[in-house]
């Protein structure tokens, strides 16, 4: 078994009993990086020479002081997530040449507990897309079939975990952009509550929506990387004070008696019919291990798409204002006057996505319209979130299928958007309710394409999810596929 | 038609909180360009603002001093628009819903006084600062101010004048500067003003179309400025035209309003609340504790000073319109033995006459004055115990502030005591009526203002040292004597 396919519990044991380094390891996925990179485009920016350097200073470390949380272990960076001194794109022209002074919080974290960077990864321009096509640096490709969308807008962080080209990943979510990219990869991705990350250093797309969250191999590893990352950050002031537990006591602890909460609105037309049975399947699964299965009903599903559609855009044209050529990132040198340069290097800097997004938020914000489309959004998003705490009141967790279908093919739905923004359909409510939600894999097409399963807690229950995901994962004995690369 | 002018202000006061409203950078003014700045007020990628307490507690300062009700919760919107001074393009800012609201202050005015009332107070950032090159096609950015805290007064239309105006514009300022929260200084650009003017037909109830002033960067160019538009825009109706809703530039020079930008090109601010913000609450707890803290503001302290002193309202006014003055004062005041008003109105006077002028032409204010307070309270007492003359003391002051001394150790070191001693003065006086035969006779002739002469001679002849009320009694005894 080659290294960089090692989950962060094995390398970490392998380099507590000194069988390995973390030289060794790093080398591991940049070596795999070699071969399959040209071929997955999963990184905007490489990181060779600090990774080495970092590697070699886990290896001391590890003699010195014994084993951190994660020393020495190669990391992956979604290229949303600031770095001090290391180029941060968002996947965008306008961004093309920016370097932060600073680290996000989460990349602290992770530096404080012995990381190893490995680069930063590619995705849909400033997160706003479901395939990471929109990234001004060319699409990257599903490891599972390289003529196949990884999902976005984190699709390089998934892309990457899946392809070995990283031990774990760090991504952002804001309507299912960790959720979503880990389904079609095969990996376990999470979004956890909102405030319990920091957003401090992630470049922001929906400020009320986003939310940090990891990419792992398995379960172990998501509690692994939840135990660096969560917690207070006064830096933000959306971050909430509410105590971390160590999410690795919740990994064995089995779910026996659970109340699983099935939504009806979640099964419906257009949904892939082997999505469909893999997602039955683990209904299954999950009463095996002892869980009851219950319908609920989330009664205003059918408007979250239009909600997010209004809130999301709306947050996004007032963050995005920011880059206008005039402090850092891309400037066009054709304006003549402060307003041309304005309209130049906004017209040259973004892509068509994000500016489509601008001018819907633009709109729905605009005098006049405030109410109708801002203001009715955000009641109608108060329903949606009370949809959840009433079925949280009948069930533990919540299952659903993570997307309605397997990954689609590289332009297949690039010119259509409202099809491109369905597949994010069975996502996008947990942001707008603020909860925690996350993808398992739950099996294979005939194709050969992974499929993605979500189960969903109440705020701040990510301690939940674990077990949940953990005791299914032991259950369903997902076959142990890698791709084909 | 007689009309009648509407007139609604705007203030902007810039808080002298030591950092910015949403991060750790100093507010500091006039550091060198761009020095007090941070990834967060640079508004780059990725940071997120942290809201200064102290910038509420401000906020609640003025809001109480004000009475207005502070409401239990309030939330920042984000104001948008493009501009390079404004990093993020927005501002944050409180819209929908401001943390006080309701309140009034009590203006003087030449004929009484008159309650005008206060719409909201909220706050916000404030904006950087663009500097052109007058030679080059280049405009240079400070983002120093960026994020230095303001509040924003808004007045209820309650004013009918200029002059009205600019009373209620001295008001606020004098709460602000003594509630500590805001330097008040209108050229450096900490107290700024922007009014809403409209003209309607005197008795009657709706306002007519308003014009925005901006661009008033003292007192007088408010008044001036309200002045010229008032009148502009009766020149406009009268004329049977129609005011426009615009914004007007005051220029100083010319003295005269420009328009700037009309409605239809006024800005779209796509307000929001801002998520990257959570809700402020203020509980009564916070208020009581902020209600504790305040200083007694000027109009209250002005009559005070009337009840307790028994000083003239000008007085009053004089010397409560800066705090420091006012603490002056009563230091002085309580550094007498007793207090009386005769005292009391002698103190009044030194402090607003020889020792405000000194100080004001070294550009100092009255916590920076040499002479202390109970120095001032010492000169007073060795004038009425006969010790010096009021006119000795003119020059014993003014030793006082060139070296600091007491004014006993001036007067010792100067030989300056008064003389009291009838005798030694009556050999004086008759010695100058003796050599003085022609003024003698003119003032037996007739001619009073001779006395004033023969004072003179006397004062020359002793130095300044003669005790005027006993020259002035020998001198009509023995002018009168000899008759």
């Amino acid at each position: 078994m080659e290294l960089y396919s090692l989950t962060i519990h094995e390398l970490l044991d392998k380099l507590r009993t000194g069988e390995t380094s973390s030289v060794e390891i790093t080398a591991s996925v940049f070596g795999r990086i070699d071969a399959v990179e040209k071929d997955v485009r999963a990184y905007i920016t490489l990181m060779r020479e600090t990774a080495l350097a970092e590697a070699a200073r886990a290896d001391l470390a590890i003699r010195k002081d014994g084993i951190g949380a994660l020393t020495g272990i190669p990391i992956a960076l979604k290229d949303i997530c600031c770095t001090n001194g290391v180029r941060t794109t968002c996947g965008s022209r306008i961004l093309q040449n920016f370097i932060p002074p600073y680290d996000a919080t989460v990349v602290e974290r992770l530096r404080a507990a012995g990381a190893v960077f490995t680069g930063k990864t590619n995705m849909d321009e400033f997160a706003m897309g479901s395939s990471t096509e929109t990234s001004f640096f060319g699409a990257t490709r599903n490891p599972w079939d390289l003529t196949r969308i990884p999902g976005g807008s984190s699709g390089g962080s998934a892309a990457a975990v899946a392809a070995g080209e990283c031990i774990a990943a760090l991504g952002s979510d804001t309507g299912g952009s960790i959720r979503q990219p880990a389904a079609l990869c095969g990996v376990v991705g999470m979004k956890p509550t909102y405030g319990r990350v920091s957003r401090f250093g992630l470049v922001a797309f929906a400020s009320s929506l986003d939310q940090i969250g990891p990419f792992t191999k398995d379960v172990e590893d998501c509690a692994i990387l939840m135990n660096v990352i969560a917690g207070y950050d006064p830096r933000e002031s959306t971050s909430v004070p509410e105590e971390v537990p160590d999410y690795r006591r919740f990994l064995a602890r089995g779910i026996e008696g659970w109340t699983v909460g099935i939504p009806k609105e979640y099964f419906i037309a257009g949904i892939d019919p082997e999505v469909e049975a893999a997602v039955r399947q683990t209904i299954r699964v999950v009463e095996g291990a002892g869980a009851k299965c219950i319908e609920v009903s989330l009664p205003h599903t059918e408007y979250c798409l239009a909600v997010y559609y209004i809130v999301a855009p709306a947050e996004a044209c007032s963050n995005l204002a920011r880059y206008d050529g005039v402090k850092y990132g891309f400037r066009s040198e054709e304006g003549r006057d402060l307003m041309e340069m304005y309209k130049k290097t906004r017209a040259a800097g973004f892509g068509a996505e994000v500016k489509r997004r601008i001018m819907i938020g633009t709109y729905a914000l605009s005098s006049g319209y405030y109410d109708a489309y801002y203001k009715k959004a955000s009641q109608v998003r108060a329903l949606i979130k009370r949809d959840f705490d009433l079925a949280f009141a009948k069930c533990d967790v919540i299952l659903t299928p993570t997307t309605p279908t397997p990954a689609f093919r590289i332009g297949e739905k690039t010119d259509d958007p409202m099809q491109m923004y369905l597949s994010d359909i069975f996502t996008i409510s947990t942001n707008l309710a603020g909860i925690p939600g996350i993808s398992v894999p739950c099996g294979f097409t005939a194709a050969g394409l992974p499929v993605g399963v979500q189960f969903l807690a109440g705020h701040f229950q990510e301690g939940r999810l674990i077990q949940f995901a953990s005791a299914y994962e032991k259950q369903a004995h997902i076959e142990k596929r890698r791709p084909t690369l | 038609m007689e009309f009648e002018p509407v007139i609604g202000l705007e203030i902007h006061a810039q808080l002298l909180t030591d950092a910015k409203i949403f991060c750790g950078c100093s507010s500091k003014f006039g550091a060198a360009p761009n020095t007090h700045t941070c990834p967060v007020c640079l508004g780059m990628p990725g940071v997120l603002p942290v809201l200064n307490r102290k910038v509420v507690e401000f906020m609640m300062k003025m809001a109480l001093a004000t009475h207005c009700v502070i409401n239990r919760e309030c939330n920042f919107a984000r104001k948008n628009y493009f501009y390079p001074d404004l990093p993020k393009g927005y501002q944050i800012s409180q819209y929908a819903h401001p943390p006080a609201e309701h309140g009034w202050v009590e203006v003087e005015l030449d004929g009484g006084k008159k309650r005008i009332g206060i719409t909201r107070i909220h706050m916000e950032e404030d904006a950087g600062k663009l500097m052109h090159d007058e030679h080059n096609p280049a405009s240079y950015v400070d983002l120093n101010r960026t994020g230095v805290p303001l509040i924003e007064i808004v007045s209820e239309p309650d004013i009918r004048s200029a002059e009205e105006a600019a009373a209620y514009l001295r008001c606020l300022h004098e709460i602000l500067v003594y509630l500590e929260i805001c330097d008040g200084n209108m050229e450096e650009g900490s107290f700024r003003c922007d009014a809403n003017v409209s003209l309607r037909q005197r008795g009657t109830e709706p306002f007519g179309i308003r014009a925005e002033l901006k661009n008033m960067n003292s007192f007088r160019n408010v008044q001036r400025a309200l002045e010229y538009e008032i009148k502009r825009q009766q020149y406009v109706l009268e004329g049977g035209g129609q005011v426009v809703q615009e914004t007007r530039l005051w220029d100083d020079t010319a003295g005269v309003t420009h328009s700037m930008r009309s409605k239809e090109e006024a800005h779209d601010y796509r307000y929001f609340p801002d998520p990257d913000l959570v809700p402020v609450v203020i509980d009564n707890a916070w208020i009581e504790e902020i209600r504790k803290e305040q200083p007694e503001l000027p109009l209250e302290k002005r009559e005070r000073f009337m009840r307790e002193y028994q000083i003239p309202a000008y007085d009053a006014g004089v010397l409560t319109a800066t705090p420091a003055t006012a603490s002056f004062y009563e230091a002085t005041v309580a550094s007498f033995p007793t207090i009386n008003p005769k005292a009391a109105k002698a103190a009044s006077n030194w402090i607003t006459g020889d020792l405000m002028k000194m100080l004001n032409e070294d550009k100092k204010d009255f916590t920076a004055s040499p002479i202390p307070p109970r120095a001032i309270a010492e000169l007073i007492q060795i004038i009425d115990d006969g010790t010096i003359s009021g006119k000795m003391a003119k020059d014993v002051v003014e030793e006082m502030y060139k070296s600091g001394k007491p004014p006993g150790e001036i007067v010792k070191e100067k030989g300056l005591v008064q003389i009291t001693d009838e005798g030694a003065l009556t050999k004086t006086v008759a010695g100058i009526l003796e050599k003085n035969p022609e003024q003698v006779a003119q003032y037996r002739a007739g001619k009073e203002k001779v006395f004033g002469f023969f004072i003179g001679q006397v004062m020359k002849a002793t130095g300044g040292k003669a005790n005027p009320q006993l020259i002035n009694d020998l001198l009509k005894k023995m002018l009168a004597g000899d008759r």
